[in-house]
C-alpha cells in the first residue's frame, strides 16, 4: 500500500519538475466594443507540456487562430491567466511580448515569406534575431536548415520559384531554424494538396521530435490526426479535449 | 569574385530595404527618374538664381576700390540715380584716401552693325587714365584709345544680337556704328559677361559718355570710387564718411556695395520669389514622388511586414527598414540628377553666357533637400505600417 503511494508522490513531484510550456487558466476572450462586444473564447484551460505534439480542431470560426494569436504574443490577453515558456502574457510589457514572439515558431496557414528574399534569407531573418551568432554561422545555419527540409538545392531560389509545398517548407525552416520550444502552426496544410500536405506535416513531426519541441497545430485535416499526441477540439469557443483514437 | 561578392554579402545583416526596392527594377527605375527630375528642377532653379546674383555683380567685382559712393536713391545697376561729384571730393580730405575716381553708367540704344536693328546695352564711362579696372584684355594701350572722342571699347562676351563685332575686329574690319544716336567707333574689345540687367556692355572715356549722353548734367556722377593707401583699414574711414558727409549721399564699403545689388535683385524683384518657388515645386514632386513609392512598398508588403512583427521583429526595424528605402532613394536618385544638371548648366552657360556652374555648396544642398524630402515622404508613409498588425492579418 505504501510503496505505490511513494511512487504516486514521486510521478508527481516530477511532473511538477517539469514546467509546462503553455499554461492557460480561464482566459476569455471578446471582440468588438460597447453593445457590439462578442465573446470568442470561454473559460479556457489547458497544458502544453514540453516535447508535446498536440493538434486543435474545431469548425471554422470556432476561435482557433484567436487561441493561437494569444499564445504567440500577437494579441493581448483580456481575462483568465496565460503562461508561455514560464512568462505570464495578460498585462505583460511590449518588450516582454516580443520576447516571447522570438522565442515561438509561428507556421502560417499563408507562406508569408518575404518576395524579395531568397529562401536562405528568408530563414536568416528568424536566425538574426537571435544575436551571438557569426554571420558565416547564420548563412550555414539557415543552408542546413533548407538542407533539413529537404530544400537543400533551392537556397538561392525566391519565393516566386518554389511551388506551394515548397514554400510551406521554407515557412517551416524559419519556424525551426532558432530552436523555439513552442511552435505553432495555423492550418499550415490548408493551401497544399493532400501529398504535400502530409509531407509538410511528417517534416514537421519529424524535427519537432529531433529538437524536443512542442507543436501545437490547427487543422482541419483528419488524416494527419496520427502525428498527434493529444487532440484539442474547440466548439464555439469552448475547448473540449479527445483522445487520441 | 562572386564568392568575393558573397563573404562580403554575408558579413551584414540581410539589407532588407535595399532588397526590396531592388527587387522591382522597373518600378525602381521610374522612381528613379521622378526623383532625379525633382532634383533637376531644384538644381536649375537654384543655379539660375545663383547665376543671377552672380552675374549681376561682375562689374561691381571689377571695380578696384575699397569705398564706394551712390545716391540713396540707387538701388542697382539698371536703377541708378545720381549724385554730386563735390561730395566724391570732399572724401580727399579723409586721412588714408589715395585716389578717387567718378564712374557714369546708363542703357543707351545700340545699333547693330550688320543688322542696323538697336538694342539696349549697358554704356560705362570712366576717367581712362585712372587704374579703375580689373578685367581681361583691358590693356593701358586699349585705355588710350577711348581717350579718342567717340571712340568705345566692346566687351566681346555680349550677346551676339549686338553684332559680329569682336569677328570684324579681329578680322582688322574697323566697326563704326551708332549708340543714342551717336556715331562711335569701336576701338579694342575687353571681356566681362551678360547679366541678367544687361546683354552687353561697352565701356568709354568719361568725356565720350557725356557725349551719348548729352542730357546728363556735368558734375553728376553715378558711382564714386575711393580708392585707400596700402594698408588703411576701410571700416572706421567708411563710418567717419557717413558721420560727416550730407545724407544726399550713401557710403558703402565694398562688401556693402555688392550686397546692395544682390539684394536688389533678390527682394526687389519677382526673381528670388520665382526661382524660390521653382524649388519649392520640385520638392513638393519629389515627396509625392517617394511618398508614392514608399507607400505602394509597405501596402504590397503589408502581409511580410506582419510576419516579421510576429517573429519579434520590433516597430523600430520596420521603421528604420523604411527611412533606410527612402534614403536610398534619395541617394540613388540624386547620382543622375547631379551629372545631368552639370551639363545642363553647361549648355545654359554656353547658351546665354550667364555664368552658371555647379558649385560645391549648391551640390550639397540640394542633396540635403533631396534628403529632407524623402524623409517627409518617409515620416508619412510609415503610418500606413500600423496596419501591419500581426494579429489581424492572419
Ligand atoms: N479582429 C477581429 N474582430 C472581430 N471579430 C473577430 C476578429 N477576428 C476573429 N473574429 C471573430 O472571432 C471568431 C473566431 O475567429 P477565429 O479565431 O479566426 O476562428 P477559427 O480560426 O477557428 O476559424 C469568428 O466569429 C470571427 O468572426
Ligand atoms: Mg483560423
Amino acid at each position: 500500500m505504501l510503496t505505490p503511494l511513494l511512487d504516486q508522490a514521486a510521478l508527481t513531484s516530477a511532473q511538477n519538475a517539469v514546467e509546462p510550456v503553455v499554461k492557460a487558466e480561464g482566459v476569455n476572450h471578446y471582440f468588438g466594443e460597447g453593445s457590439l462586444r462578442k465573446q470568442i473564447l470561454f473559460d479556457i484551460n489547458f497544458v502544453l507540456q514540453p516535447g508535446e505534439i498536440v493538434l486543435l480542431t474545431g469548425p471554422s470560426g470556432s476561435g482557433k487562430t484567436t487561441l493561437l494569436t494569444l499564445l504567440g504574443a500577437l494579441r493581448s490577453v483580456q481575462e483568465g491567466s496565460l503562461q508561455v515558456l514560464g512568462q505570464e502574457l495578460r498585462g505583460a510589457q511590449p518588450s516582454t511580448l516580443i520576447q516571447i514572439r522570438r522565442q515561438v515558431g509561428y507556421i502560417f496557414q499563408a507562406h508569408n515569406l518575404l518576395r524579395s528574399l531568397t529562401a536562405a534569407q528568408n530563414v536568416r531573418m528568424a536566425l538574426e534575431l537571435h544575436n551571438g551568432l557569426a554571420p558565416q554561422q547564420v548563412q550555414q545555419r539557415a543552408e542546413e536548415m533548407l538542407a533539413a527540409v529537404g530544400l537543400g538545392d533551392r537556397v538561392h531560389s525566391y519565393p516566386e520559384q518554389l511551388s506551394g509545398g515548397q514554400k510551406q517548407r521554407v515557412a517551416i525552416a524559419r519556424a525551426l531554424v532558432s530552436h523555439p520550444k513552442l511552435v505553432l502552426a495555423d492550418e499550415p496544410t490548408a493551401a497544399l494538396d493532400s501529398k504535400s500536405g502530409r509531407e509538410v506535416v511528417t517534416l514537421m513531426e519529424k524535427l519537432a521530435r529531433e529538437q524536443g519541441c512542442t507543436i501545437l497545430m490547427v487543422t482541419h485535416d483528419n488524416r494527419i490526426l496520427d502525428i498527434a499526441d493529444r487532440v484539442l477540439h474547440m466548439e464555439d469557443g469552448r475547448l473540449e479535449s479527445q483522445a487520441v483514437a | 569574385m562572386y564568392s568575393l561578392f558573397s563573404v562580403a554579402f554575408i558579413a551584414r545583416r540581410i539589407p532588407l530595404a535595399w532588397l526590396q526596392l531592388t527587387r522591382e527594377k522597373i518600378r525602381l527605375l521610374v522612381a528613379l527618374a521622378g526623383i532625379a527630375f525633382a532634383c533637376i528642377l531644384m538644381f536649375i532653379q537654384l543655379g539660375f538664381q545663383d547665376s543671377l546674383l552672380e552675374s549681376a555683380i561682375r562689374f561691381h567685382v571689377a571695380l578696384k576700390g575699397e569705398i564706394f559712393l551712390v545716391s540713396p536713391q540707387s538701388n542697382a545697376l539698371i536703377a541708378m540715380n545720381t549724385f554730386s561729384q563735390r561730395r566724391l571730393y570732399q572724401t580727399l580730405g579723409f586721412e588714408g584716401v589715395r585716389a578717387i575716381s567718378p564712374v557714369y553708367v546708363g542703357f543707351a540704344l545700340w545699333k547693330n552693325p550688320e543688322t542696323r536693328r538697336t538694342r539696349s546695352i549697358f554704356v560705362v564711362g570712366v576717367d581712362p587714365s585712372a587704374d579703375l579696372l580689373d578685367l581681361p584684355e583691358l590693356t593701358p594701350d586699349k585705355l588710350e584709345e577711348i581717350k579718342k572722342a567717340d571712340v568705345v571699347l566692346f566687351d566681346r562676351r555680349s550677346r551676339s544680337e549686338f553684332g559680329p563685332i569682336p569677328e570684324w575686329l579681329e578680322s582688322g574690319r574697323e566697326v563704326v556704328t551708332e549708340v543714342g544716336n551717336r556715331r562711335v567707333q569701336v576701338g579694342g574689345l575687353f571681356e566681362m559677361g551678360a547679366t541678367f540687367g544687361a546683354d552687353g556692355t561697352i565701356l568709354t572715356s568719361d568725356l565720350n559718355f557725356l557725349r551719348i549722353f548729352p542730357q546728363r548734367g556735368r558734375g553728376l556722377v553715378d558711382i564714386g570710387v575711393v580708392q585707400l593707401q596700402p594698408g588703411v583699414d576701410p571700416d572706421p574711414l567708411v563710418r567717419q564718411m557717413r558721420a560727416l558727409l550730407p545724407e544726399d549721399v550713401r557710403v558703402l564699403s565694398r562688401a556693402e556695395f555688392i550686397d546692395m545689388e544682390q539684394t536688389y535683385w533678390e527682394e526687389g524683384t519677382a526673381i528670388g520669389f520665382i526661382f524660390g518657388l521653382g524649388v519649392v515645386m520640385g520638392f513638393i514632386v519629389g515627396i509625392v514622388i517617394v511618398y508614392q513609392i514608399l507607400y505602394t512598398d509597405v501596402s504590397d508588403h503589408l502581409a511580410e511586414y506582419a510576419t516579421l512583427k510576429a517573429m519579434g521583429y520590433t516597430d523600430t526595424y520596420l521603421l528604420g527598414v523604411v527611412f533606410q528605402e527612402a534614403i536610398l532613394l534619395a541617394g540613388l536618385g540624386y547620382i543622375p540628377a547631379f551629372a545631368l544638371s552639370v551639363l545642363l548648366y553647361d549648355l545654359t552657360a554656353n547658351a546665354t553666357l550667364l555664368p552658371i556652374a555647379m558649385t560645391f555648396n549648391r551640390a550639397v544642398l540640394v542633396l540635403g533637400l533631396a534628403v529632407s524630402m524623402c524623409f517627409i515622404s518617409g515620416a508619412i508613409a510609415v503610418r500606413r505600417l500600423r496596419a501591419a498588425d500581426p494579429a489581424d492579418i492572419f
